[in-house]
This record gives structure tokens, sequence and C-alpha cells, in this order.
């Protein structure tokens, strides 16, 4: 529920289109209750007192009626759904501008799947909320109210009578609505339940199949959809017997007005037939909408689950943000970069911590080579030079400074980096490539690809530079994709270098070239190389064995050959029996 | 008066958009190419409930035609009783009344009860065919649909049969009946009155048609903005790390808004319109009431009718109105379901992969030996893959497979294990051809690690065991300790017991790698393939798997697939692979000796280190 309202701020600029909307409303029901009223007058002012001028001229009126509520319920149409579109798209623009905002440690606590469905589902849904709350949410209850006081004020002594009745349907309604949340909710757990074994079994084929494991599949699929079913024949039941429950009042009060109204009309000729059937109508007009009460009610209960689901993304603190008066760095300076007992936690101080003491000083132009095994913390060192990632103890210093104190957008201008995992946009190839700089000319272009070893390929492609990138890049190979994410980097002329290697998906030959290509791109900059072969950091200046998220020796190749057991270790493992570190 | 006044979407309406989540479903029609043929198919899954729906029919037969005499006799309550001022028999009407109301609605909340049971059970057999199908289908069925593709389909049209089957078809029986029970007991009443009301029915087709036809239009050209939209998140969210970057957050914020405010605009426009339907009949409903108040009231003065009548036909006159507004809904919905129906069966429709020895004997366990002899094979005719390949691995042997990216080495396992089918020579096992070896028992001889390592939404515990569902807890630590996983399986939060997230995505690649080996060390197969078990690991975790992995290939005939020479240089035969074909055959020692394509690889890959 709170999560819900807490999502009504996206009304407040639509609240003059609301608050029409609902006055539109308001008058629409309002004729839909006088028409009874006229009706009954058609009856008993017409018909009974043989007045052919009053039927002609209630019939006149009811038509004008009619023809205004016409025109207000498209009005009230119309804003709502402005309204529920409007809101709609501000909360996906502000769902997209937080996670454009997030950092690292933001994204990697929430997928990319997970983010689409909250951006397009769960908007929808809370969209969906806003939008029939305004018609039918608040039509039903004024249509109620309404009624009953026109009950009241056409036949006050039936209106008694029915009262209890009302209230017994109101509990009705009150205990469905409460018992349908939860049962859907769990009905959703289940059909997810059911989907995942299904993903699975698409997605993982070759498994189940290499395993022979279809029997086994089919019973858990099987169990999920017993499961599944039976909830689900739960809740349609429930569902099903509310409209007959809900009539089956409305036909007893009806019962009882013929009854006790037609005795009293009888007995005491204090009451009509206009009024009796008018009262008849008004008794629909009661209950039905509560019906539509309870659909609502289920409404409510899919949209906190994904407003529960939109707020926590829009409530997620970005992790990393610059100071108030952050520095902007100068463009395409030397910097020397420095790691001044740096730790780093992923999840605060409560997660084991990934790097401790990490003391490190690169000076302009070096070339740094971060060795270590899987999980060492190689690639978090890395993450934390651009900011992706804020250190949890200790500091960064560029040039003496601490990056917290340099607005993120000038140090970033200053780093080119090759991810491990290429990716590229859909666009063309040349658009790939100048995507670290828009205003790069053709000639640009092309120099940057030549000296990634890139332009000969891309010649090759169907249409060369204007090649259309397939959605993920699926029509480049592996190793074509990374020489576009070097070229890529090379053109944004950075001063310094981050290539977090990944050279191990493509093969050999490939990799000689892109070998070549970074040779190129760190000429002369400042780079931070992670790297798995030895003879990727043979030529590094400085060479950085990272283990258990410590330093554990650093060096050229040659002193570490000498010093470094891990070095020696790595260096063996390579190597194989093949050259033993001749 | 047992009708329904809903003039909102009804209760089932609600929660089928809920279910589906996507704003923009409706509108969107398709239309099955054989309607009748996916109706004659979707019967056999109602069959076993033929008695219940008998049953069923009936009782909604039974609640329309007493819902149809609610208002008659309140009718007849009012002209001969209450307006004439006769007071005795007054009760035994209202008696008769209530009697109609408790049968009309039971036969109404019983039907319901019972369809929702039989529709729920239905669906539960398609799901269960087609499931069941989808497991014995061919890996080329997987490989050209993608998973993605498959989903929506799957899910997206058993809702939709789904829809159809619970609610629609009831409706529409239940609308065609009312209907015709309202007109005739209209008829009968008063034949003026009728005609006069029916004057609404042209103008609510016109209105319908009108609706649809915009509401169509507009939802198409929705469609095409949130696809649009969709593919523009989906790149900005999984790019998002590059886009930070290479700051480049600005044009992506840009390019957003601007395929959001084409989604706002369509959708303003889409659901104008398709929302509209509601108050429109609404107001229809209230011409069907002013109409007969006002002609009824003449006709009354000239003692054509009575007022009864009136009360009576102002109750039809909802009653009336509501099915025919209905109706083209459940037209629409029922032609999305067929047309659904008509995908799913597609799939159940597929051939399934054959098994060319349903007959063979059981096969027990093998030793190990595999010839590969003359086999060639291509996905596709024009682009040939395997070109006539030979090779023989003795029983305990490793083989180890190089070769440039795209030289079919992963095809080859694609071979061995008949996810595909060789074109021609032939592929034995221990001297028997696999063909004439079932598959399941072929498959149970054969490990697989593979570079992608497919992990269940399980525990590790129950992804270990994956391997040989028996296994006891202290085997499926065994293996893991095999593997090298129990250290680091040991540091999860649950230990053993700890659930993987979509995937296995809170793991790192090389834990999940260990996890996949723990699996084959379980299921202790006599063939071992490994396609680049180690690659996107470093290299001292990938000491640590290699170790693993020798340890899991003793005694089994392994095939190695890997970019790393290093990882192979013990195998006892080493077969280059380049285009289909095999270029160089031998140890480590002898191809280097060859100074051939793989010593030229060789260097490559270890140039620099000769210092």
């Amino acid at each position: 529920m709170k999560q819900v309202t807490k999502l009504f701020r996206f009304l407040k600029p639509y609240w003059k289109k609301s608050v029409i909307s609902l006055v539109l409303l308001t008058a629409v029901v309002v004729m839909d209750l006088a028409i009874p009223r006229l009706v009954q007058r058609v009856i008993d002012q017409g018909v009974n007192a043989q007045n052919m001028q009053v039927v002609v001229n209630t019939f006149f009126i009811m038509l004008g009626i009619s023809v205004l509520d016409t025109i207000f319920a498209i009005g009230n149409n119309n804003f709502s759904v402005q309204v529920g579109e409007g809101v709609a798209r501000d909360m996906r623009e502000a769902i997209f501008l937080k996670i454009q905002s997030f950092s690292f440690g933001n994204l990697d606590r929430l997928q990319t799947g997970q983010l689409m469905v909250r951006l397009s589902n769960d908007s929808g849904v809370v969209q969906r909320l806003f939008q029939i709350t305004l018609r039918i949410g608040t039509r039903a209850p004024l249509l109620m109210i309404g009624s009953i006081i026109l009950m009241f004020n056409t036949a006050p002594q039936l209106a008694v009578i029915m009262l209890p009745l009302l209230i017994i349907t109101s509990a009705i309604i009150a205990v469905f609505s409460t018992k349908l949340g939860p049962l859907f909710l769990t009905m959703q757990q289940k059909l997810d339940k059911l989907n995942t074994v299904l993903q699975e079994n698409i997605a993982g084929v070759r498994v189940v199949k290499a395993f022979v494991r279809a029997r086994h599949e089919a019973a858990r699929f099987e169990e999920a959809n017993e499961d599944f079913t039976e909830r689900n024949v739960r809740v349609t039941q429930l569902m099903s017997t509310l409209s007959p429950i809900l009539n089956f009042a409305l036909n007893i009060g009806v019962v009882i007005v013929i009854w006790s109204g037609g005795l009293q009309s009888i007995r005491m000729g204090n009451l009509s037939t206009g009024q009796i059937i008018a009262f008849v109508n008004y008794l629909q007009t009661t209950v039905v909408p509560l019906l539509n009460l309870v659909n609502l009610a289920n409404i409510w209960a899919a949209a906190i689950a994904s407003a529960t689901r939109v707020n926590e993304v829009l409530d997620a603190e970005t992790e990393v943000r610059d100071a108030p008066d952050a520095i902007v760095l100068p463009n395409f300076c030397r910097l020397q970069i420095k790691f001044e007992n740096v730790c780093f936690h992923y999840n605060g101080s409560t997660d084991e911590s990934v790097l401790h003491g990490i003391s490190l000083t690169v000076e302009p132009g070096q070339k740094v080579a971060i060795l270590g095994a899987t999980g060492s913390g190689k690639s978090t060192l890395i993450n934390l030079i651009p900011r992706f990632y804020d250190a949890s103890e200790g500091r960064i210093l560029v040039d003496g400074v601490d990056i917290r104190k340099v607005s993120q957008d000038s140090l970033l201008a200053q780093i080119g980096i090759v991810p491990q995992e290429t990716v590229l946009f859909s666009g063309t190839v040349r658009d790939n490539i100048r995507y670290g700089r828009p205003d790069a000319t053709d000639e640009e272009v092309v120099a940057g690809a030549k000296a990634a070893q890139a332009h000969d390929f891309i010649l090759e492609l169907p249409d060369g530079y204007e090649t259309h990138v397939e959605e993920r890049g699926t029509n480049l190979s592996g190793g074509q994709k990374q020489r576009i994410a070097i070229a890529r980097a090379l053109l944004t002329n950075p001063s310094i270098l981050i290539l977090d290697d990944s050279t191990s998906s493509v093969d050999v030959e490939t990799e000689t070239k892109i070998q070549s290509a970074l040779d190129t791109l760190m000429k002369g900059r400042t780079s931070f190389i992670v790297a798995q072969r030895i003879s990727t950091v043979l030529k590094a200046d400085k060479i950085v064995v990272i283990d258990k998220g410590q330093i554990a020796a650093e060096g050229t190749h040659r002193e570490l050959l000498q010093s470094s057991p891990i070095y020696q270790e790595i260096f063996a493992s390579q190597l194989g029996n093949g050259i033993n570190g001749s | 008066m047992a009708d329904q006044t809903t003039t909102q979407p009804n209760a089932s309406e609600i929660r089928s958009r809920m279910m589906r989540g996507g704003p923009g479903r409706p509108g969107k029609i398709e239309k099955a190419r054989d309607p009748s043929r996916a109706l004659i198919r979707l019967i056999p899954y109602l069959k076993p409930y033929t008695l219940i729906l008998v049953i069923v029919f009936t009782f909604i037969m039974g609640s329309t035609v007493l819902g149809l005499i609610g208002p008659y006799l309140m009718g007849q309550a009012i002209d001969k009783f209450i307006a004439v001022k006769k007071i005795s028999g007054l009760a035994t009407i209202a008696i008769w009344m209530l009697v109609v109301f408790v049968l009309g609605n039971f036969c109404d909340a019983a039907s319901g009860w019972m369809m929702a049971s039989v529709s729920q059970k239905a669906l539960k057999g398609v799901r269960h065919d087609l499931f069941g199908h989808l497991q014995t289908l061919s890996l080329k069925f997987f490989d050209t649909n993608t998973a993605g593709e498959l989903m929506s389909r799957l899910t997206n049209d058993i809702d939709a049969i789904n829809q159809a089957v619970s609610q629609n078809v009831v409706s529409l029986v239940a609308s065609v009946l009312s209907m015709a029970g309202i007109l005739l007991a209209m008829f009968l009443m008063n034949i003026w009155l009728t005609l006069a009301a029916l004057a609404v029915v042209p103008l609510m087709l016109w209105f319908t048609n009108f609706v649809a036809k915009y509401t169509r239009k507009g939802f198409r050209e929705l469609q095409k903005h949130l696809g649009e939209m969709t593919s523009v998140t989906e790149e900005a969210i999984s790019g998002q790390r590059v886009i930070k970057a290479f700051r480049r957050n600005d044009s992506v914020i840009e390019a957003f808004r601007k395929s959001n405010q084409d989604v706002y605009k369509a959708g303003v426009y889409a659901n104008s319109y398709a929302l509209l339907l509601m108050p429109l009949t609404n107001q229809l409903g209230n011409l069907f009431v002013i109409t007969i108040a006002g002609l009824g009231g003449w006709l009354a003065l000239k003692g054509l009718v009575t007022i009864g009548t009136i009360a009576a036909f102002i109750s039809y006159g909802r009653s009336f109105v509501n099915p025919l507004r209905q109706l083209s809904n459940i037209f629409n919905a029922i032609q999305g379901a067929l047309a659904g129906a008509e995908r799913v069966f597609e799939v159940i429709d597929t051939s399934p992969e054959v098994d060319d020895a349903p007959e063979a004997a059981p096969l027990d366990r093998v030793h190990g030996q595999v010839i590969f002899k003359n086999v060639q094979f291509s996905y596709t005719p024009e682009k040939p893959i395997i070109k006539n390949m030979t090779l023989e691995a003795k029983p305990g042997e490793i083989v180890a497979l190089v070769g440039p990216t795209g030289a079919g080495k992963t095809t080859l396992v694609n071979l061995l294990t008949r996810f595909y089918e060789i074109d021609a020579g032939q592929i034995r096992i221990d001297g028997k051809d696999i063909r004439q070896i079932k598959k399941d028992d072929l498959r149970h001889q054969l490990g697989l690690v593979l570079q992608d390592t497919f992990l269940f939404s399980a525990s590790v515990m129950d992804n270990i065991r994956y391997g040989r569902l028996e296994a006891s807890d202290q085997e499926v630590i065994d293996a893991a300790k095999m593997a090298d996983a129990d250290l680091f399986i040991r540091k999860l939060p649950h230990s053993y017991q700890t659930m993987l997230s979509e995937r296995g995505s809170n793991l790192s690649q090389g834990q999940r790698q260990m996890l996949s080996i723990a699996r084959a060390i379980l299921a202790d197969p006599s063939i071992l393939i490994l396609d680049e078990a180690t690659s996107s690991v470093d290299t001292r975790t990938e000491i640590r798997i290699q170790n693993a992995l020798l340890r899991l290939m003793k005694g089994r005939t392994s095939f190695v697939i890997a970019h790393r020479l290093s990882t192979i240089q013990d195998a006892d035969l080493l077969l280059v692979i380049k285009e289909g074909e095999i270029v160089e055959k031998g140890t480590h020692q002898q191809l280097l000796n060859q100074h051939g394509f793989y010593h030229h690889l060789y260097l490559s890959q270890f140039k620099g280190e000769q210092i």
C-alpha cells in the first residue's frame, strides 16, 4: 500500500487533468443516476396521471441528458488516458534516468532482465492502476453513495430495510478482496516457477539431453504444472462464485422491494409503482459497482508488487556521486596514479574484503600488468581507477588529488577502456568505432581501425564501414568485435588506458593480431592491463601479482622470475613442459 | 434479475490483463490460418470432461432461462397485484421470485465452479503435452528457434488458450442464449416496444466497429513504438558500463526520451479509442432505457402496454446490451486463442528426434573406443562443415582437437552425442555404430563439460547431483572435492544448500565450471568431452581446473577441445583441424617437429618467451 502511495508523486504534474477527469466522472455519475428518477416521472406523473405532455417532455429531457452524459464520458476517458499514459511515461523516464546514473555496484545487484521488467511491465501495471482508479475506482463508490442517497430519497421506508443487506454485501466483498489478494500473489509465483522450468529446459537443452534427464525434467515440470493448476483452479472458482453471490444479494433486495414495497403501496398507498421501479434500478446501481471494487482490489494487489519493484530502483542510492565542489581535470594531461592503502568490499563492510592494503604508484606513461587468479581482485582493482566503484578504505590519487574530489566525467575523459566483454551497439561499424568521440572524422575512424588491425576485415564485410552491427554483434566474431572495441578506445585518445584481458575467447592467430593492436594503443599512455597470459605481460614496465586481494609481488618480469614463487608458478604453468622458463 | 449489469470490464478480463502484465496487448488481433483445425485439435483435451461439460452447459442454460423469468415475474407482480391493489397472491409471487433467483444464481455459481476446474485441467494437459514433446525435439529445433522467442510464444499462446477456454467460450454461450431468450421474451410481451428497443442494436454495432477499427490501428502503432523502446532500453541497460565509460549517457537518454515520447503518443491514441467502448456502450444502455421509458410511456397512455412490461423491459434491456458489447471482444479473444493453439500444435507436430534403434539391446558400460570413419556433415547443404573425417581414439586415451575458430571442432561433439546426425560415414563406439544404440544409452556413456556452463536455479547440491540423481550427499561432496570445488562451496552463504540465481549468475565463471566438472565426475561416464572447458578462466584457476580434469579423465576416453595449447600438451593424440579436415596428427612433440600448422600456432602463442 505504502509502496503505491509513494508513487502518487508521479500524478502531481497531472493534478489538473486528474481533477477535470474526476469532475467529469462525477457529472457522468449524477446523470446516470438521474435517469431512473426521470423514468419514475414518466410512469407516475405521465402514465399513471394520464399526462402525455409529461411523457414527451421527460423523454426529451432524458435524451438531452444522455447526449451531455456521452460528451462528459468521452471527456473523462480522454483525460484519464492522458493522465495514465503520462504517468507511465514519466515513471519509465525516471527509472531509465536512475539506471543511467547507477554505478557498477548498483548494476551488480540488478540484472538486465530484471531492470527491463521493471521499466516496461511494472510501470505498466502501476499505470493501469492509476488509470482504472480514475475511471472505475472513483465511479463505483460515487455510484454507490449516490444510489443509496437516492434510494432514501425515493422511498426511505424501503431504503431502511435495505441497509442490513448492503452491510452484509459489503462484508462479503471485503472478505473476498482480502482473500483474493494473497491468492493472486501465490498464483503468480507458481506461474513463475512453471516458466522457470520451461525456460531452463529450452536454454539448457544440451545439458538436459547430455545427461539424459528428460524424465527428471518432465517430473519437475509436472509438479510445477500441478501446483499452478491447483492454485489457478482455486482462484478461478472463488472468482466465479463472487458474481452469483452479489447478484443473489441484489435479487433478495428486489424480492423485498416487491413484497414489502408492494404491501405498503397497496395498504397505505404511500408508494407508487414508479417509485418501486426506480428503487429497483437504484438497487442495481448500488450493488454492481461493488463487483468492480473487488477487481480493483486485485489490481491493487498486483500494483503493490510492481510498485515495490519500481521503488527498489528509484530509491536505490547511486553509490558513486560527484562531490559538490568536484574538480574538473584538464583535457589530456599525463597523470600519476597512486593507490594508498586501498581496501574494498562489495556490499559495504559486511562482506569479506576483495582487496586490502593495496598501495601502488604508477608514473605517467608506465605500462602496468596485473596478474592473478580468478577472484583475486584484479578486475576490481582496475574498476576503482575510473571510479566505477569507490574504495571502501584508503584512497586513490591522480596527481596527488583524491579521485573522489574529481568530477567523474572529467576523470573518464582521460581514460580509455577495453572491457573484458565486448559490448557493441546497434548501428554501423563506423558508428561503433566513433562511439567514444562522435565528432571524429571518417579519416580518423579509418586511422583508428588501421591501428587496431581492424581495417582489413572491416573492408571485407558486406558494406565495409557501413555494415550494420546486429544485436549484440552476432554477425561479427569475438576477435573482430574486440578489435573494433580497441579502435573505439583508441579514437578517444586517452591518457590512461585500461585493458581487461579477454583474448581468451579468440583463437591464437586472432590473438596475435589483437596483441599487436594493443601494443599500438598503449604506446605513450599510462596503461593497466589485466592479463592472464605471461606473453601479454612480458613487456610491461611493472608486473603486479595479486593474490587473495593483496599485492603479492611487484616488479619486472626478470625480477619476479627471480624473487616471486607465485610468479614462477604461473610462468611454469603457462609454458608447460614446452620451453621451460628458459 | 440475475443480469450482470457490469458495464465495466468483468473480473476475468481484468485478471487476464493483469496476468499478462505487458501494456498494450488488447487490440492486437491475430487470426489462425485454419481455425477449425485448431479447434478440432483442442477437443481431445476436453473430452475426458464431457459429462461435466454437459452439466455445465445445462447449468448455463438454466441460469440464463431463470435469469429471464425473474424480471418477468417482477413485471407481473407490479401489473397484476401492486398496480391493481390486490394483496392476496403477492406473497406467492414474491416467493416464486425468490425460488427463481436462488436457482438461477446457484446454476451460475455451479457452472462457473465446475468450468474453472475443467478448463484448468484441460490446459494442464496441453502444457503437459507441449513440454513432453519439447523434450523429444532435436537440437536443431532449439538452435533454429531462439530461447526468448520460444518462451514468449509458449507462455503467451497458452495463456490465450486459457482465456478462451475458461472464460470466453462460457460467456459466448451465455451471451447468445440470454440474448435469444430476451429477444423472445420481449417479442412475446410487446412487439412494438421490442422493435424500438432493437433500434439500438445497429447503433451499437456501428460504434463497436468504429472503435475497433481505430483501436486496432492504434495498437499496431503502439506495438511498433514499444518494440523500438524495448530495443533502446535493452541496449542501454546491458551496455550501461560501456556507455558510462565512454560518457555517452546524455545521448542515450536523449534517444530514450524520444522513443518514450513516441510510446506516450501512441498510447494516448490507442487507449483513447480502446477505452472509449465502455463509456459509449454505457451511454447506449441509457439510451435503451430512455427509449423504452419514452415510447413505453406513450404506448401505456394509449393502453397498449402495461407499466409492469415497461419495468420488465428496462431490466431486460440492460442484460441485452451487455452481451452485445462483449460479443466482438469474445470473438477476437477466441480467434487469438485459436491462432495461439495453432502455434502450440505446430510445436507439438514438429517431428521428434528419431531413435533409429528402438529395439536395440541396452548398452553396458563401454570400454570407450571411438572411431570416426569417413564422416561428413553440414548444417546447411551448401556449407559442408566436416569433410570426410576419420579418426580413432583408443580406450582411455586423451585426444585433443586443435584448430582455428569455426574449423568444426565443436561440431564433432554434436555428432558424437547425436545431437545432430551425420550425413555420411560412420561413428562407432566399441565397434558398434552409434545409430544402432539407443540415444539415451549412448548419452549415458558420455560426459560433457562445455564452455557455456549451464546451471539450474536450484541448490548447489542439486546442481551437482544432476549428474546422478540417486547420488548421496556424501557422494556429491566427494565429487565436489575431486573437482576442487568443495572449498569455495563451503564459503558460500549456505554452503551446499546455497540457491543459485538465474543460471548461477551469482558465481564466477571459474566456479561454475568447477560445479559442472563435479557434475560430470558424479555421472561417471566412460567417454568424456571437454569443449573449451577452461577457456574463460585465468591460468591459476585453470591449473586447478586442469588438475580436476586430469582426475576426471583418468581411465576414460577423453576428447579435449582447447584454444590454449598449454592445456593439451599431455594428450595422447593431437588432431589439428582446419576447415573440417584433419590436417595434422600426432603427439605434441611429433607435431612440433613437423614444423607445420601446429608449430606455427604454438609459436604465435608463446612468441616472446624465447628470452
